[in-house]
Order: C-alpha cells, then sequence, then structure tokens
C-alpha cells in the first residue's frame, strides 16, 4: 500500500484543533468479491478506516473518504454514527472524499459504502462513546455503570439533575484514541436513528440550487477548457492549425504534451475557439461494429477462466429429459450521469488542488501524482456532491486534463466534458454474448448448467440453484479485457456483468419452467435450496399476489419472474407487461421488488434506491445501446440515445424480507440486475415470444413475435 | 455584437453589456453566478436547464439573451421566498423526490411553470409536462408524486 493511503494521526489532530478523536482501525477488511479486478482487490486500508471528531463546541464530525452521488450514504453513514454514539443526526455533520482531511478510501462503488465502510463508523461512535461515558463519570466521581449516555448527554442515573453535554467534555480535551478491536454495537432492539427512514441531509442543498457540484466551483482567474478530440478512438493527429483560434480576443491556446486546448473566460468563448481549430486525423480501418460485435467476442476473447464446476457435464447431459441450448446477447451502455465529467484544478505553490466529479478520489490522487510526477502530499482531491457516477466516474481523465492545463497555464483551469466528450469517453457496459446449454429430467429437477459468457465478466453468473452438473466459464472480466476485445474502454456499470449474467440465466430457467410446464415460481423454489433465495421469492410471490399458472397465456399481458444475488443481496421481482403485437412497443405496468439486504439502515433511502435501479433499469431494457463503427461512437446525445422517461414507469412496489441477524448488505445496484429477465419473461408470457438480446426494442419484440 | 440587454432575474433588473447571442444558461452560470441552473446536454433534450421566463419552461441551454431581453426570468435559487421554501421545493424533499440532485433544479422549474399554466394537473398530465426531463437515477415516481404534493398544497391558485 502505497503512502497516500496512510495517514499520519498527529497530522489531522494538528488539523481539528483540539476535542476528542476517535480513529478506527479494524485491521485489513477483505472484498466481497475476491474475482474483482485486481486493481480493486487492495482491500480497505490497514491503518485508518474511519474518524470521528467530537469539537469542544459539541460539532460531532464523521470523515469519511467515500463520496454522495445520489446513493444516501451521506446520510446512511451518519445516522450509524449518530446511533452508535447517542446523538441527534442534526447535530453531526460529515465530511467525505477530501484526500487532505478524510481517511484513504478505495473509492464508492460495488454497493460497499454500508456492508464494509459501516462497521468502521459505527465502531468509531461506538467507542467515542464510551470515551465520553467514561469522562461524564469521572466528572460526577462515579464509575461507569452508575451514569447514562442519551441524546449527547451524560446523565448521572440516580440524580437527573446532573448531567454534561458531549461538548462540554471534549472541551480542554486533546484526546486521541484508537480502536482496535469491534467497540460494543447497539442491538438492533436499541436502535434509535439506524432503521429509520432519516430526512436526507442533502435535501434542501438539492433543492435551492445551493448543492455545490465541481462545475459551480469558480475560482478568481479561472479559464474554462474546451479540449480538441480526435473523430474515434484509435485516431491519430496528422496536421493541427490552431492560429484562428488564437487570433480571437480573450483566447488562450495550449498545444503542449498532446493536449490542445482553447481556454478563456466562459465556456462558449471556449468554444468558439475550438470550432476554429483545424485538425486532420489519421483514421484506423473499423473492424467491428454494433452488428458484429457478438461474433468478434466470441473469436477474440482470452481463455476461460472455470469459475463453478461439479459433477460431470456429458453424464448430465445424457441423463436429461430435455436440454435448451441457447444464446444471449448485450450490446454496449452508457453511464450517461446528467453531470458530465467535470474537474477544476489549481496549481499554487508546487501544490495541486483538483476538485472533481468522482467515484474514487483518493484513487484520482494517486493517479495525479503519478501522471504530473507530483508528491502524493502535494495533490489534494476534494469531492463536492457528484450528478450521478453508475461506476462511470471512477477514472479521472477529466481531472488529469484540468491539472495539466493549470500547471501549463499557471491558472485555475474547470474542464467540463461536453455530452458528446461524456459518451466519446465513456467506460462503457461491456457488450456480451452468453451462450448456455441446461437441462431438466422428468420431474422438473435441473441436471445440467453449461454456462459460458464472453466479454462481461462472472459478476452475477453464480448458480444458486442445486444443478448437479455444472460449469460455469467465464472469457474475459470486464476490468481486464485484452486489448482489441473492445473498440473502445469499458468498466464498470452498476452492477457489472451482473445486468448481462441473469439476463441470460434466469430467462433460462423460465425456458425450463415452460418445457417442463411447471409455473416459473414453483419451479425454482423446486430447485434451490437457498434460504434466504426462498425466502425472497415467497416474499415478492405474496406481495404480488402471485396465483400458479404456467407461461404462457398469450394474451397481450403477461407477468414475469427472475432473481439473483448481488453484493450479498438477494432480490427477486415480477414484473406485469402490456405488449402491443402490432408494433413491438412494450410498457411495463407493475414491478414488485423484494430484496434481503440484512438489517436496512435507512429503508425510505433503501426503497429509493430499489426503484431507481428498476427505473434506470429500463433504459438498458429497451432502448439504451451504444451505436459504433470500430471506434467511432454514433451515439452523442439523448437525441439518439434513450434513457428511460416519465411515462415508462411502472407501478413500483418495494418489499424487505426482514433479516436483522444479518449486517446490512449491499443496496445501490441489486435491484437492477434482474430488469433484463424479468421483462423478458413477462414478454413471453404475453405473446410466446423470446427476445435474447438486450435493448428489447419495439424492431426486435416484432421480429421475434412474428417468427414465433 | 456587444449591446446592453436587460432582463428581470428572480424579481430583481439586471442589466449586461455582452453578446446577444450567447446562451442564457451559461451567462447565468457564469456572468451572475447562479450555478443552480445545470449544463446537462446542451440541447435540449434533458432538462436540466431549465429556467422559467414569463411563466413558461424553457431550455436554458438553447435559449439566447436577446429571447429574454425585457423578460421575467426565474431560476431555482428565486423559487423560495424570503427564505421560504416553495411548495414544489417542500414537497422534492418531503417525496423524496431526487437522489444525485443534478436534474433537480431543472425538475423544479419544470415543474413549476407546468403548475403555472395548470395549477392542478391530473397524475397523466404531470406525466406529459415532465416527460422530457431526464433522471438518470431515475426517481421519477417520486417526482410525480413530489408534484401531486405540492400541486394539492398550493390549493391551485400558486402562481
Amino acid at each position: 500500500m502505497g503512502d497516500a493511503t496512510r495517514m499520519d494521526r498527529r497530522d489531522f489532530v494538528k488539523l481539528l484543533g483540539g476535542g476528542i478523536v476517535v480513529v478506527v482501525n479494524l485491521g485489513p477488511l477483505t472484498l466481497f468479491n475476491t474475482r474483482s479486478p485486481a486493481g480493486f482487490q487492495r482491500g480497505y486500508p490497514e491503518d485508518i478506516n474511519a474518524y470521528l471528531h467530537i469539537a469542544q463546541d459539541g460539532t460531532v464530525t464523521l470523515y469519511s473518504g467515500k463520496i454522495e452521488m445520489g446513493q444516501g450514504v451521506m446520510t446512511s453513514l451518519t445516522q450509524m454514527a449518530a446511533e452508535d454514539l447517542s446523538v441527534r443526526l442534526s447535530s453531526m455533520r460529515i465530511v467525505m472524499g477530501d484526500t487532505d482531511t478524510c481517511p484513504w478510501d478505495m473509492g464508492t462503488f460495488g454497493s460497499l459504502s454500508t456492508r464494509m465502510f459501516g462497521p468502521a463508523v459505527r465502531a468509531a461512535a461506538a467507542q467515542a462513546r464510551l470515551i465520553l461515558t467514561d469522562l461524564g463519570a469521572q466528572r460526577f466521581g462515579v464509575s461507569r455503570d452508575e451514569v447514562v449516555v442519551d441524546n449527547g448527554v451524560v446523565w448521572l442515573k440516580e440524580d437527573r439533575s446532573k448531567h454534561v453535554t458531549y461538548g462540554q467534555l471534549a472541551k480542554g480535551q486533546a484526546i486521541t484514541h484508537t480502536v482496535d478491536q469491534k467497540a460494543v454495537l447497539r442491538a438492533v432492539e436499541e436502535f434509535k436513528v439506524m432503521g429509520s427512514s432519516a430526512a436526507r441531509l442533502d435535501g434542501h442543498e438539492k433543492v435551492t440550487g445551493a448543492a455545490e457540484y465541481a462545475g459551480d466551483i469558480k475560482l478568481p482567474g479561472m479559464f474554462y477548457a474546451r479540449i480538441l478530440r480526435p473523430p474515434a478512438h484509435g485516431a491519430t493527429l496528422r496536421r493541427v492549425d490552431t492560429s484562428a483560434a488564437e487570433a480571437m480576443t480573450g483566447v488562450r491556446v495550449v498545444n503542449q504534451e498532446g493536449l490542445i486546448a482553447c481556454l478563456a473566460r466562459d465556456p462558449e468563448t471556449a468554444e468558439a475557439a475550438l470550432k476554429q481549430v483545424d485538425a486532420d486525423f489519421d483514421l484506423p480501418t473499423p473492424s467491428v461494429d454494433t452488428e458484429s460485435i457478438f461474433d468478434h467476442l466470441v473469436n477474440n476473447a482470452p481463455p476461460a477462466n472455470v469459475e463453478e464446476e461439479a459433477g460431470d457435464l456429458e453424464a448430465g447431459r445424457s441423463a436429461c429429459a430435455q436440454t435448451v441450448d441457447t444464446s444471449y446477447y448485450n450490446s454496449y451502455v452508457a453511464h450517461a450521469p446528467l453531470e458530465p465529467h467535470t474537474a477544476v484544478a489549481q496549481f499554487e505553490d508546487g501544490k495541486l488542488t483538483v476538485w472533481s466529479s468522482t467515484q474514487a478520489p483518493f484513487g484520482q490522487q494517486r493517479t495525479l501524482s503519478r501522471e504530473l510526477g507530483l508528491d502524493p502530499d502535494n495533490v489534494r482531491v476534494i469531492t463536492p456532491y457528484v450528478g450521478g457516477g453508475f461506476g462511470g466516474k471512477v477514472g479521472g481523465l477529466q481531472a488529469e486534463e484540468a491539472a495539466r492545463l493549470a500547471m501549463f497555464t499557471g491558472a485555475p483551469v474547470q474542464v467540463a466534458w461536453t455530452r458528446a466528450e461524456e459518451f466519446f469517453y465513456d467506460t462503457f457496459r461491456p457488450a456480451a454474448v452468453i451462450k448456455l446449454e441446461s437441462g431438466i429430467d422428468e420431474n422438473g429437477r435441473i441436471l445440467l448448467w453449461d454456462y459460458h459468457v464472453y466479454g462481461a465478466g462472472s459478476r452475477g453468473s453464480d448458480v444458486f440453484y442445486d444443478i448437479p452438473n455444472r460449469a460455469v466459464q467465464v472469457y474475459g472480466e470486464w476490468g481486464r479485457a485484452p486489448r482489441g476485445l473492445h473498440p473502445f474502454a469499458v468498466g464498470a456499470w452498476r452492477a457489472p456483468a451482473a445486468n448481462s449474467n441473469r439476463f441470460a440465466a434466469e430467462q433460462q430457467i423460465d425456458i425450463m419452467a415452460y418445457s417442463a410446464g411447471i409455473d416459473p415460481l414453483e419451479f425454482r423454489l423446486k430447485n434451490t435450496t437457498d434460504k434466504r433465495m426462498i425466502a425472497t421469492l415467497e416474499t415478492v410471490a405474496d406481495a404480488y399476489g402471485w396465483k400458479p399458472a404456467a407461461a404462457p397465456r398469450e394474451d397481450g399481458r403477461g407477468r414475469g419472474l427472475a432473481c439473483g444475488i448481488d453484493a450479498e443481496t438477494y432480490v427477486a421481482l415480477i414484473a406485469d407487461v402490456t405488449v402491443d403485437t402490432e408494433s413491438g412497443a412494450v410498457k411495463v405496468d407493475r414491478i414488485v421488488c423484494a430484496q434481503d439486504m440484512g438489517i436496512v439502515v435507512n429503508p425510505e433511502g433503501a426503497r429509493m434506491q430499489m426503484e431507481g435501479c428498476i427505473a434506470m433499469g429500463l433504459g438498458y431494457v429497451f432502448s439504451e445501446e451504444i451505436r459504433f463503427e470500430g471506434g467511432k461512437i454514433i451515439d452523442s446525445n439523448f437525441g439518439t440515445y434513450e434513457l428511460a422517461r416519465f411515462s415508462w414507469m411502472p407501478k413500483i412496489e418495494t418489499v424487505f424480507v426482514s433479516n436483522d441477524d444479518l449486517p446490512p448488505k449491499g443496496g445501490g445496484e441489486p435491484a437492477i440486475i434482474n430488469m433484463g429477465a424479468v421483462v423478458a419473461n413477462a414478454i413471453f408470457d404475453a405473446t410466446g415470444a423470446r427476445i435474447r438480446r438486450l435493448p428489447m426494442t419495439p424492431e426486435r419484440v416484432l421480429a421475434e413475435i412474428r417468427g414465433a | 455584437m456587444k449591446r446592453t440587454i436587460q432582463f428581470t432575474l428572480n424579481g430583481e433588473s439586471v442589466s449586461l453589456e455582452t453578446n446577444a447571442e450567447r446562451k442564457l444558461l451559461w451567462v447565468l452560470r457564469t456572468d451572475l453566478e447562479l450555478t443552480g441552473t445545470k449544463y446537462g446536454c446542451g440541447a435540449g433534450f434533458c432538462g436540466s436547464c431549465t429556467v422559467v421566463v414569463d411563466g413558461k419552461a424553457v431550455r436554458s441551454c438553447v435559449t439566447t439573451l436577446s429571447d429574454v431581453e425585457g423578460a421575467r426570468v426565474t431560476t431555482v435559487e428565486g423559487l423560495a421566498e424570503g427564505g421560504r421554501l416553495h411548495a414544489l421545493q417542500e414537497a422534492f424533499i418531503e417525496a423524496g423526490g431526487y437522489q444525485c440532485g443534478y436534474c433537480t433544479p431543472g425538475m423544479l422549474m419544470n415543474a413549476y411553470g407546468l403548475l403555472l399554466e395548470n395549477p392542478r394537473p391530473s397524475r397523466d398530465e404531470i406525466i406529459e409536462g415532465m416527460e422530457n426531463n431526464i433522471c438518470r437515477c431515475s426517481a421519477y415516481t417520486r417526482i410525480v408524486e413530489a408534484i401531486e404534493l405540492a400541486s394539492g398544497a398550493t390549493g391551485g391558485s400558486h402562481g
């Protein structure tokens, strides 16, 4: 672990002034998914996981390397601290994503904040409560069990007129305490703040326009930059003439180290200047496009990693009464956060400060120091509110560009990508092919699962059905695809790989249920002994009012079911659809989603994430698809790349499977992973047609209906 | 070509000496330092930059200064009055009609324009009126609930 991941205790004690600081060191924590890309396998910091500061004026501040991008962790992390510290939520504040003041953090992704960071926050708070209890007891000259703590006040049990606030206790102190083992956390039955739907802390700022995003930061003397971009990935600059731009009033042109940019005091002038730059590029001949990508992936994918293997596939195959051999396809999908990648950089006295829209401020600090040859101590990344990430704001090209331009010019510079740049440089969800052969015996028991996934990766491919003969082979993970497999960058997209894997797996399960003539719910329950999955399926079926019937009903309306596991959360959905068999247009009328996510820290916050997953998922289900010719990205704005809209929204109902024995599990991603399959299964029920390629556009649905 | 452009912004008169063909979005964000209005697509597709001009919701990224000359412009910063949140702002908080918050100013202003024209819209009218505002976090159903809440709260006579 590099130096940048360590924070000297003295540094921040100095930074914070007096009061009480509680630092947590829970030791290295292991990541949930050991199959995640190597770069993400470093785990959590080994020295400091979190810290809390109780100032002399009684303000309690939680410092977290996490960032807020809409998922609500600003509130849920603060809630956890408030709970174990026994203070009101309103008396707390949180500082997030600042590399100078917050403990090192890997990044905000993978539905990890609550699962991995939560325990550290709670331990720090519990320890702080203990310290304050002891200080209070000391003040009254009694033992620890003669006082009680409530809402930031230590009371003498015997005589409630004697009490002292946390602020009074912190006054004149300079205590730094390190928690080396898990402190005693409050039990679920004692929860006052956790488990309730606290009002979100970012509400007021976000509805008044006061919430600050990277692009809202304006420094004295700041330039707005527009950067020359190639027309396609892989293109090389042959010739450039910037003289016309240079001749414009108020424009400064930079042409240094491959970065050609027009800078001005407002973004429109910078844009107008960039239009004056005359450039020719050499373009490589496109070798693959939107339609040929699937063969390309199968032919060029690296050798398989066997993720799961049991029994004997050949024996299973011959024991089956029926087998189904199918392929499924998924397209490249953009993250399309409404806030494009943005950064403001300032270089002063050898120190670089960058305000960046990023999911990984510490990763960006490391990249910036490496790329710009600066000591990590001289690079500070500050993360304001982030306008959506979904996995797309882990890299930080825009921050590097802003930093370079600030260093070249000696002035602060803002780089805010246009929507076209955002589409061009996005790290797309990879296109994928899944080839899958499965089979059942005459009683509807699954005997065979021979699964091959190309391009997407392993997440979501794990088999939770009891299948004696199975193999899961993964040809290339999204995070380490060999050069040339994808014609441009790909990356993590809300539950990476899982959206493709569940699209295939849960349709295949449905196809087998149909072959066996068994109700899809009954078929799933019959083929799994996983208690959490059974409970999740039963909960969703109850909430929906499921009546057993084998699909398809073929009357233009249909219902579908799909389930899966993501970020240790169990999720099952049922969808009702109406299909216009003349146009192929599909409308989702109702979705019921059940989730077992362990302890639910903030039920309303968790519901918002489930609803967001479902609604956002409709985009990739019906319309989202990046069209391209080689390295040329054809879609550059929302006119052709269509996201889900108001009128697409079904009635959404969310239910929790009660499981308070389990610590909180991930909530930002699970509900999106089954969206493809649950809709495809409902379309099958409505029409008898199987749609095996995402997105399920009206044209594709119509073609399958006509062919069915 | 520079000239003097005058309009009313959140109730106060503004006079600018600048090029009239500049887009309102960038003038608001840079010259006037009102950064609540957001850039999302620059082409009128997403609605993040929505402001209300003379009672109508418009996309400020495709609106020029000359388009608003002499007009009354309201941005998200002008929605609260005297430190008191507008019913829509209260309702967005109450219903949880936002996540990352980036599209929120545009959603609020589009809804504000909608309620000015139709103070008691039906659910279908809300959906139709909001259809071209995009929320990538997809808080759509709660935004609809928020607008329903606010239109109820304003008793149909807000304006």
